[in-house]
């Protein structure tokens, strides 16, 4: 077995498939064929593809969230079955409770680990603090933007400090200045907490600025593996787009899109 | 020239008083008017009725000061509340959790889904004789019939409401390793309260219908009985006289549940009328 740090991740020949109704007969869909990759522990991983390519479904099985049809996934060495506090899941639309102030969904995930007392406030008042938002703790979501909810989620996903941090297209719905200011502050975090970090998009940029390296996915496997030789920390993530680098890593991947086995449909 | 007339215009109108809010009658003033020109017209109308055929209002207010001043009223009410009460209380306990079950589990929404949804539908009405022959005349008779009809409507809400969760708020707490108890007490529960209190006004109606009907066809008592006999009497005035004070009943206790449900769930009147993103 790979002799693993505990935020090391191993997808190995892992397929997936469901069956849909459609047209009153089942169909199977192959939603991942037999999939394989690692990721190190520290290591920020982005999956890129078109929807339906199985980059949310990839990260959904690692978050236990979905079972394997086949192969096998380990975080840490450890078999996954189900989720577990090794791993923390920030949703596509932030998903806090709505009832819930900011402190308290961050103090969500921390009460259901058995966090009690002052520990608990204390400690979800620091992640909080961590995305920038201590001073609105008392608010509920629908009092906040879509990127302080996006960072609420992110607390919360952080503060019961998992190994691996699952994103799944976190930025995807927020407007171009914040979804910068976000993936700044994410690598940031990153650089401080050394989390690893799989995280889905399917947004060219993105995927080059906050990636060691990048897994271009269609049809339900991997199409290629992009190394992005961008130095870390990465500083200045607009100055880093006019970079020679960056150009390059980014045109790497747009051609990898682009090389289609069947050509992409919409 | 334009331009400074222009100019001119537009100092003046900054000049005005800023922002002031549009004249607008507001509700509770376009309410308390509409009713009490309703209550006007049947007043006027009403006169011309013969009283056996119907009443009118002021009439109407002289029978209820006396069924006031002779202790009936006080007595009818609290007997009629008394059934009313614990059978109520009754299907909002056990309606909720009811709910909540079959919302959350495949199986028991098939299993008992179809009772539930039947029995809804039934006239229940119609089994208040065999009601009678199980339970007797008494008081257990009432509050059953109030419960039964209020409680179909508690649990199809709640049950409905939970189908409405999000199944990604359901996934939060997965993912945080939330057992099937906590995600339903913490993340169910509370997602659903809308519902549940739009069902809980529901059954108000219908507990209140299903409380006179017991009262028509069990031991004449409560509120039931002096309808019954007023009308029997053809003392039409006084007949009204427990029909208004239920209807007044009824829509305070529609008030009240939502004014818990504004302090139970806060949130909610915040979001509606919002996009949730």
């Amino acid at each position: 077995m790979v002799q693993a740090s505990s935020g090391h991740v191993s997808v190995m020949d892992v397929s997936k498939s469901f069956s849909l109704k459609v047209d009153n007969e089942y169909q199977t869909i192959q939603a991942l064929k037999s999939v394989s990759f690692e990721v190190r522990d520290s290591e920020i991983v982005t999956l890129i593809g078109p929807s339906g390519c199985g980059k949310t479904t990839a990260l959904r099985i690692l978050m236990g969230l979905e079972t394997t049809t086949r192969g096998r996934v380990t975080v840490g060495g450890k078999a996954v079955k189900g989720c577990g506090y090794d791993r923390g899941l920030v949703f596509q639309h932030a998903e806090l409770l709505p009832w819930l102030t900011a402190l308290q969904n961050v103090m969500f995930g921390l009460e259901m680990k058995g966090m009690r007392g002052r520990e608990l406030k204390e400690t979800a008042m620091r992640y909080l603090d961590l995305v920038g938002l201590a001073d609105a703790a008392n608010r509920r979501p629908y009092q906040l933007s879509g990127g302080m909810k996006q960072r609420v989620g992110i607390a919360r996903a952080l503060a019961i400090d998992p190994e691996v941090l699952l994103m799944d297209e976190p930025f995807g719905a927020l407007d171009a200045q914040t979804r910068e200011s976000l993936q700044g502050e994410l690598l940031d975090i990153q650089a401080r907490t050394k989390k690893t970090i799989v995280f889905v998009t399917h947004d060219l940029d993105e995927a080059v600025l906050l990636a060691d390296r990048i897994i271009v996915m269609r049809a339900g496997s991997i199409q290629e593996v992009i190394d992005v030789p961008l130095p870390r920390p990465r500083g200045d993530l607009g100055a880093l787009r006019g970079t020679a680098q960056f150009g390059e890593a980014r045109y790497q991947v747009w051609k990898a899109l682009h090389r289609a086995p069947d050509a992409a449909s919409h | 020239m334009s331009d400074q007339t222009s100019l001119a215009a537009a100092a003046v109108v900054r000049e005005e008083p800023a922002l002031r809010p549009p004249r607008e009658m507001p509700r509770w003033a376009i309410t308390s008017l509409s009713v009490a020109l309703a209550v006007l017209a049947w007043e006027i109308f009403g006169r011309d009725v013969n009283p056996v055929f119907g009443s009118y209002p002021s009439a109407i207010a002289v029978a209820f000061w006396e069924l006031l001043r002779s202790g009936e009223l006080h007595a009818a009410l609290w007997q009629s509340m008394q059934a009313f009460l614990v059978g109520y209380g009754l299907a909002v306990i056990l309606g909720v959790p009811l709910g909540l079950l079959i919302g959350r589990s495949r199986f028991l929404e098939a299993a008992i889904g179809i009772f539930v949804t039947g029995a809804y539908a039934m006239p229940l009405v119609a089994l208040v004789p065999l009601l009678v022959l199980w339970m007797g005349l008494g008081f257990a008779v009432k509050a059953c019939i109030v419960f039964l009809m209020a409680v179909f409507p508690i649990i199809i809400n709640t049950w409905l409401g939970v189908r409405a969760v999000p199944k990604t708020l359901i996934e939060v707490g997965k993912s945080f390793v939330a057992s099937d108890f906590t995600i339903m007490r913490r993340i169910v529960l509370p997602a659903t309260i809308p519902y549940i209190m739009a069902g809980i006004k529901l059954a108000v109606g219908r507990g209140v219908v299903g409380m006179v009907i017991a009262e028509f066809f069990t031991a004449i008592s409560g509120l039931g009985a002096i309808i019954i006999t007023a009308a029997n009497s053809f003392d039409t005035a006084r007949m009204f006289v427990p029909v208004v004070v239920l209807m007044v009943l009824a829509t305070a206790l529609n008030s009240l549940v939502g004014y818990v449900e504004r302090k139970v769930a806060p949130w909610q009147s915040e979001i509606s009328g919002r996009e949730e993103g």
